[in-house]
């Protein structure tokens, strides 16, 4: 079986679907002829020409605004925004229109748009290239959000996003692109929208996407060794969320931990969090703790292993709750 | 000096086929192409337009819309740009463009109830009239358009776009954003700016310290024009000329139509504020309807009987209008529900329940 990077399984997603569809589309800065500053998109420009796979100017707002065009007409674009901090340009674009097209229009001019996104922190990078900010967007009606945390998933989601009629921001780990499985393609999930229990336990659910899952996984492996049985469930899908899931696990060992990577006040964390107490309080036997980033701007690259939750923080939240 | 530009060099003349008082400007250099009855029809049209502009107006006074953004002044700058386009082609309007929509027939009341309250994007079918849904964002809907027409160009068709905006507009990044794809892939777009003098109660002269905001065009590699927008002919032959480019694979043009926004920006504000009365004595002198009018019964083109016709028209249309708006009611609370998503999640289906089970106890 062939061993294959995230970065590659992305890459791999996207020549999948544009070999199945003439609508589908690539756009953004370098997605041409570099092939992307994380190599998504190598050499899809030699494969499929310049006309399906565009080098637009660089403007993160024109990309998504002319996406939004391209989609009412009846092609499918997928937008790379080349990092997670340079997306607030498209901002309106992206929360005014794209979010909210199907609805104003009554469904007659639903927009079928991805938008890329690499993010998260942990590659040692200079400021505006860590940000986290899926909080804004599964704060935004209308938007999907998905974030693959395997090389399998990565191509599974992003076929996903792309079939899928409405818009999805797709979230990509940065610092998890270039991590190995070896995997059979293509590999497809159909149209379920189901988490991914990564690992089963008893005791406690740690729940988590995208970058963090990594973390958490070796947390749970560490936290074996001391007799804990963590279970962990990898979200996959911000929105639409599988509840069910969640809930289940949850039921089962009473106690719940969220690990996210952003800010925790108002964070996606959060939601989770309000949502299993909202849903089963009774259940618990403890509090639901959220593990995640500081509330201060991400820090320079020096010091980012400071904020970024780690191995310990994980387990440290774990025995809080086991000895609530 | 070699290396420099300079905007003193730039013409602010505008192109004008009508003068003021109705007569044709000689050698104009244009070919008018117009038959009479596209001329009668241009004159229906702009009939039409205002009558239902200020019904629109009439009905937020009373309080049957929430607010209104009157055309009032603008009609030739509409209507001849939007005689120019094939029936194929797409309009994609800011919140002030009744005139195209009279155009492409759009029913009056499918487009006010965006100001109703009644549904966001107005209730009209969009692919059948070409026209997409009224965007408030400013200068948004210019990206919307240059990536359709990328899209039309990529397909092969032969659709351009006309993205309409207006003076305030030109300075927002997304404007400057459209102007630079389209010019870098060369799409087959037209940008309309009407240059209505004013933005809210902002000034022209306090939006931009370009000489014309036609000479804007030239920093994105493509041709840019001035118009007089109150002439209705100009509007015309310069909106036909750009949609001839654009269709022979030239690229976009930049169009400035210079008119008047005799109302105010929207029914909630008051343009006394910012504006004097001599400025508007000035513009109502200018009156696009008048001067065509004028032309076309010195030309002996407008026999009183079609005039009639084109006023009892616009009045059954603006009486139906007021029909359809009156009174009208919410729609099925239950839509806001119904197409966020092609389906719903289970969480937003459980958020629907809850509001079904609210909406019972009321």
């Amino acid at each position: 079986m062939p061993t294959i990077t995230l970065a590659q399984g992305l890459n791999e997603a996207l020549r999948y679907c544009m070999q199945r569809d003439d609508h589908v589309l690539v756009m953004g800065e370098d997605v041409g002829r570099a092939g992307g500053v994380f190599r998504v998109t190598d050499k899809l420009q030699q494969e499929f020409g310049e006309q399906r796979v565009i080098d637009t100017p660089l403007a993160e707002s024109g990309i998504v605004g002319t996406g939004i065009g391209l989609a009412i007409y009846g092609y499918k674009p997928v937008c790379e925004m080349q990092f997670d901090g340079f997306t607030y340009p498209a901002f309106e674009q992206i929360t005014s229109h794209l979010a909210k097209y199907r609805s104003r229009t009554m469904g007659k001019l639903p927009l079928s748009v991805v938008i890329r996104i690499p993010y998260g922190g942990g590659i040692g990078a200079v400021e505006h290239h860590s940000e986290s900010l899926e909080a804004y967007f599964t704060h935004t009606p209308g938007l999907k959000i998905v974030t693959p945390s395997t090389p399998s998933d990565a191509f599974s989601l992003l076929v996903q996003a792309i079939e899928d009629p409405d818009p999805v921001i797709f979230l990509e780990p940065k610092r998890r692109y270039w991590i190995r499985q070896e995997v059979e393609l293509p590999v497809t999930n159909g149209t379920s929208r189901a988490a991914r229990i990564v690992r089963e336990g008893t005791d406690v659910t740690i729940l988590t996407y995208g970058p963090s899952v990594r973390t958490v996984e070796d947390a749970a492996a560490e936290a074996e060794k001391d007799g804990v049985s963590c279970e962990v469930i990898d979200l996959r899908w911000l929105n639409p969320l599988d509840v069910d899931t969640i809930m289940t696990s949850v039921k089962k060992t009473g106690r719940a931990v969220v690990v996210t990577e952003a800010p925790v006040t108002g964070s996606f964390a959060a939601e989770i969090a309000a949502r299993i107490s909202e849903d089963d309080f009774l259940s618990l036997n403890a509090p639901v703790l959220r593990v995640g980033g500081y509330d201060i701007p991400y820090p320079p690259a020096k010091v980012e292993d400071l904020y970024l939750p780690d191995l310990d923080r994980v387990l440290d939240a774990v025995d809080r709750v086991l000895n609530y | 000096m070699r290396g420099y530009v300079d905007p003193g060099d730039v013409s602010t003349e505008a192109v004008q086929l009508l003068k003021p008082d109705g007569t044709l400007v000689p050698d104009h250099g244009y070919d008018l192409d117009l038959k009479e009855e596209d001329l009668r029809e241009m004159y229906r049209l702009m009939i039409l337009t205002r009558k239902v502009d200020q019904e629109s107006t009439n009905l937020q006074r009373q309080g049957e819309l929430g607010v209104y953004t009157p055309a009032l002044g603008q009609e030739a700058a509409q209507v001849g740009a939007a005689y120019a386009l094939e029936p194929q082609d797409w309009i994609f309007p800011s919140y002030r463009e009744l005139g195209f929509a009279m155009l492409r027939a759009i029913n009056p009341s499918d487009i006010l109830h965006l100001f109703r309250g009644t549904w966001h994007g107005g209730l009209f079918d969009y692919r059948e009239h070409r026209f997409a849904p009224y965007a408030v964002p400013i200068a948004t809907q210019t990206l919307h358009a240059v990536g359709f027409a990328t899209g039309a160009k990529l397909d092969g068709s032969n659709i351009v776009t006309i993205a309409c905006f207006g003076d305030g507009a030109t300075s927002e990044g997304d404007f400057h954003e459209a102007c630079n794809f389209a010019g870098t892939w060369k799409t087959p777009i037209v940008f309309f700016c009407q240059n209505n003098q004013y933005a809210i109660s902002v000034p022209l002269a306090k939006q931009t310290a370009a000489p014309t905001i036609a000479v804007k065009a030239l920093g994105y590699g493509f041709p840019g024009v001035r118009v007089d927008g109150n002439d209705v002919l100009a509007s015309y032959v310069v909106a036909r000329e750009a949609f001839r480019r654009a269709r022979r694979g030239e690229g976009p043009t930049l169009i400035e139509a210079l008119t008047y926004r005799r109302g105010p920006h929207s029914t909630a504000d008051d343009p006394k504020r910012y504006r004097t009365d001599e400025e508007l004595k000035h513009w109502e002198a200018l009156d696009p309807i008048t001067r065509f009018e004028t032309y076309l019964v010195a030309e002996g083109m407008l026999a009183p009987e079609f005039k009639e016709q084109c006023e009892t028209e616009a009045s059954k249309a603006a009486a139906k209008l007021r029909q359809e708006i009156v009174g009208a009611g919410p729609l099925d609370p239950a839509l806001l529900f119904e197409h966020v998503y092609s389906e719903r999640s289970q969480t937003l289906q459980r958020e629907f329940e809850d509001f079904e089970r609210d909406q019972e106890g009321r």
